[in-house]
């Protein structure tokens, strides 16, 4: 067990390095999604109501849209490298692998989202900075990086495979989306815990059934 | 080593067949790596050679037939069989970000291999690497890229090496370097198959030389038996590849 | 191609010649399902009685009812093949899937625009945030999805065994994109301006029976056409097989 713990947290650490190296994927979320930011300002009328109805879901919208560019980034360049060959010739399980990649992609995600939320909260004039929004980012980050590690996987090897990992990840990851958006407006009008337990309750379930279902699946996703 | 396993086959693929659609690959290949012997596999490109060594290294699985790596079914027990064995397939596979000495220690921490940081510097000696630890693998050239692989396949010291086409890239003295290591490898009750372009190398490194063409073993001998006429022939009737050269 | 199975002795032991005399025998499911259609169509548009609130739109349901019933039912399948794929590793099961996957799309585009036409008089809408109509909509992209990842992924043994898991992720996922769609219903109450505010229609025997029959109609339908593409998929893995085949003669001869 510990053994394990190790091995994800290594293979982990050896993403964080090269992106800390090579800085591809963290800047890039974090610039694509603050562009949507930034078109949104101009491109809706943001008075102090509207701001509060549509900023959420521009933001998560902003933030799945771009991490969807992020992680096939992520995964290509290790594809590209041959890294999931030799990651697949080590005595390590699928599964474990499956884990380290998504618990590489959530600390980059959630990097990402640091950078991001001052942004939305200056232009949209809204209160994030509460320990509900942390939890939220918590669960939607878990859920987009187990969910989107495995797709971006399997797209890897597809044609056009910029189209194809938004093609499965939106579509699968909807509930998960609508859950975020949903807690966020009720941060940006200040409700209580009591009032958004609905939304945290389906996103954990959501990440709950699909940590399991990715880690199973990925072992599909690397052999032939 | 000296007991009633001395013998066992380290490898063996019974019936492989793989196709990618209209493509068929392997056509029903059968082989056995018996320890302390090396296999090389000759061939034209597009053979299968390159897709048996995956197969055998558990990253493609076979359509028909099984892979067992030292004792072990390759589909059921994957983990015991990848623990034992060690591969340089075509691309490097090296993080070019990373240093020599960081992807030859998350290799050696993925295997588990105990006391690492001496063992990459032990094979990294072996390999004559030592002195490019601490450089990036991207700034590399081809050819020492393709040692810093084999080191890295050497760390867990595999019972089974598979090498496909390792000589691309290397200079002369590199390629000695690598046929001394391919030689002395196998010994101590280990086994390697490698595929080769070359007729000469391939007859002079392995004691036993497989033919392979369109996905099926054309030709097997071991190396004292080995006719040159019949390989000539052979050679001869696969006109138009490398197999010659 | 009738006579030349008829004068060809040989034919019931050629394979070809033996699915060209079965699939002649599936059309018994073709002329069922034309009889069957035009009951429901009947029944539909001149036996049940014009709905006292909705009025003549109404019998738009006999159609999208069953339409939507049937698509429903293509996912529930698609995910049970799926599953004996990855247990058995056979292809006839993938091609099943394939088949079941491509029908149940079509059927599942049919019902969001009969459903789209049925709620413009009777909703005041066209679409709405529902909970029905958003899992509808979104399990219609997860299947969207899984016929293109089948179309780009280079063919192997792999494509089949990821778009068996892409099936299967869609199946688990249904009930959580319910749960949310649900959820996401009642924060956001659905827009309906039409006459089915504030009125529940009276369903009347008839209106129950022509369903019915609608949905047996329309799955003898869909039947046929799975089976059809079942039996195209079979004749074009026969080629790649013949063509392997050809290969591999090609080898032996040198």
């Amino acid at each position: 067990m510990t053994g394990s713990v190790t091995v994800v947290w290594a293979l982990a650490r050896k993403d964080l390095l090269l992106e800390f190296r090579n800085r591809d994927v963290v800047v890039a979320i974090a610039a694509f999604s603050a562009l949507v930011l930034a078109i949104f300002t101009f491109a809706v009328d943001l008075s102090d109501q509207n701001a509060r109805v549509i900023g959420p879901g521009v933001l998560w919208a902003g933030i799945a849209f771009a991490g969807v560019l992020g992680l096939n980034r992520a995964v290509a360049t290790e594809v590209e490298q041959g890294g999931m060959d030799a990651l697949m010739l080590t005595p390590v399980s699928r599964d474990l692998v499956f884990m380290g990649k998504a618990l590489g992609n959530f600390i980059f995600l959630a990097l990402a989202q640091l950078a991001v939320l001052p942004l939305f909260a200056v232009l949209f004039n809204l209160v994030v900075f509460r320990w509900e929004m942390l939890v939220i980012c918590i669960l939607a980050t878990t859920g987009f990086s187990s969910v989107g590690t495995l797709f971006a996987a399997t797209s890897v090897k597809t044609r056009a495979r910029e189209i194809m990992l938004p093609m499965l990840f939106l579509p699968v990851t909807a509930p998960l989306l609508i859950a975020a958006v949903e807690a966020t407006a009720s941060v940006a009008i200040e409700e209580s815990w009591s009032d958004m337990a609905q939304w945290l309750q389906l996103a954990a379930a959501f990440d709950v059934v699909f940590v399991v279902v990715a880690a199973l699946a990925f072992q599909y996703v690397l052999e032939e | 080593m000296a007991d009633a396993n001395a013998d066992r086959p380290v490898a063996i693929g019974r019936g492989l067949v793989k196709s990618y659609g209209p493509n068929a690959v392997l056509r029903g290949i059968d082989l056995t790596a018996l320890p302390n012997r090396t296999l090389t596999l000759l061939g034209p490109n597009g053979a299968g050679k390159t897709t048996l060594l995956r197969i055998l290294a558990n990253i493609v699985r076979p359509d028909e037939g099984k892979a067992i790596i030292d004792g072990n079914d390759v589909a059921k027990r994957g983990e015991l069989a990848r623990r034992v064995t060690g591969a340089v397939l075509h691309s490097p596979m090296l993080y070019g970000d990373l240093t020599v000495r960081e992807n030859l220690l998350f290799h050696a921490r993925m295997f588990r291999v105990p006391d690492r940081a001496a063992r990459v510097e032990e094979v990294a000696g072996l390999l004559r690497v030592e002195r490019r630890l601490d450089q990036r693998a991207r700034n590399l050239s081809h050819g020492l890229q393709r040692r810093v692989s084999l080191a890295r396949a050497l760390l867990h010291r595999p019972k089974l090496l598979l090498l496909d086409e390792p000589e691309t890239g290397l200079d002369q003295a590199a390629l000695e370097a690598l046929d001394n290591v391919i030689l002395d490898y196998r010994l101590g009750g280990r086994a390697v198959i490698m595929t080769t372009h070359s007729l000469s190398r391939g007859v002079r490194l392995g004691d036993r030389v497989g033919i392979m063409a369109m996905g099926r073993m054309v030709y097997e001998e071991e190396r004292q038996n080995i006719d040159p006429d019949e390989v000539q022939r052979i050679c001869r009737d696969l006109a138009g590849t490398e197999i010659g050269r | 191609m009738h006579t030349l199975s008829q004068t060809e002795p040989t034919g019931r032991h050629n394979p070809f010649m033996k699915s060209i005399s079965l699939l002649r025998d599936w059309n018994w499911l073709l002329a069922l399902s034309v009889v069957l259609t035009a009951l429901t169509l009947y029944m539909a548009f001149v036996w049940a009685p014009t709905e006292a609130n909705q009025g003549a739109i109404q019998r738009s349901i006999y159609i999208h009812v069953p339409v939507a019933w049937v698509s429903m039912m293509a996912m529930v399948a698609l995910a049970v093949f799926s599953i004996i794929y990855l247990r058995t590793g056979r292809a006839r099961w993938d091609r099943l899937s394939a088949a079941t996957a491509e029908t149940g799309l079509v059927f599942g585009a049919l019902m969001l625009l009969t459903g789209v036409i049925w709620a413009r008089p009777v909703w005041g809408v066209w679409w709405t945030g529902e909970a029905k109509l958003t899992t509808a909509l979104i399990l219609f992209f997860i299947y969207v999805a899984y016929l293109m990842f089948r179309t780009y992924f280079p063919p192997g043994a792999q494509r089949q065994r990821l778009a068996a898991v892409i099936a299967l992720i869609g199946a688990i996922d249904t009930p959580i994109i319910y749960w949310a769609a649900n959820l996401w219903a009642e924060a956001h109450p659905p827009v309906i301006i039409g006459p089915a505010r504030d009125t529940e229609s009276a369903v009347g025997p008839e209106i129950g029976i022509t369903m019915l029959v609608g949905a047996v109609s329309f799955f003898v339908l869909f039947l046929y056409i799975v089976v059809q593409r079942y039996r195209t998929r079979c004749a074009e893995d026969e080629v790649m097989e013949l063509n392997r085949h050809v290969g591999a003669t090609q080898a032996a001869g040198a």
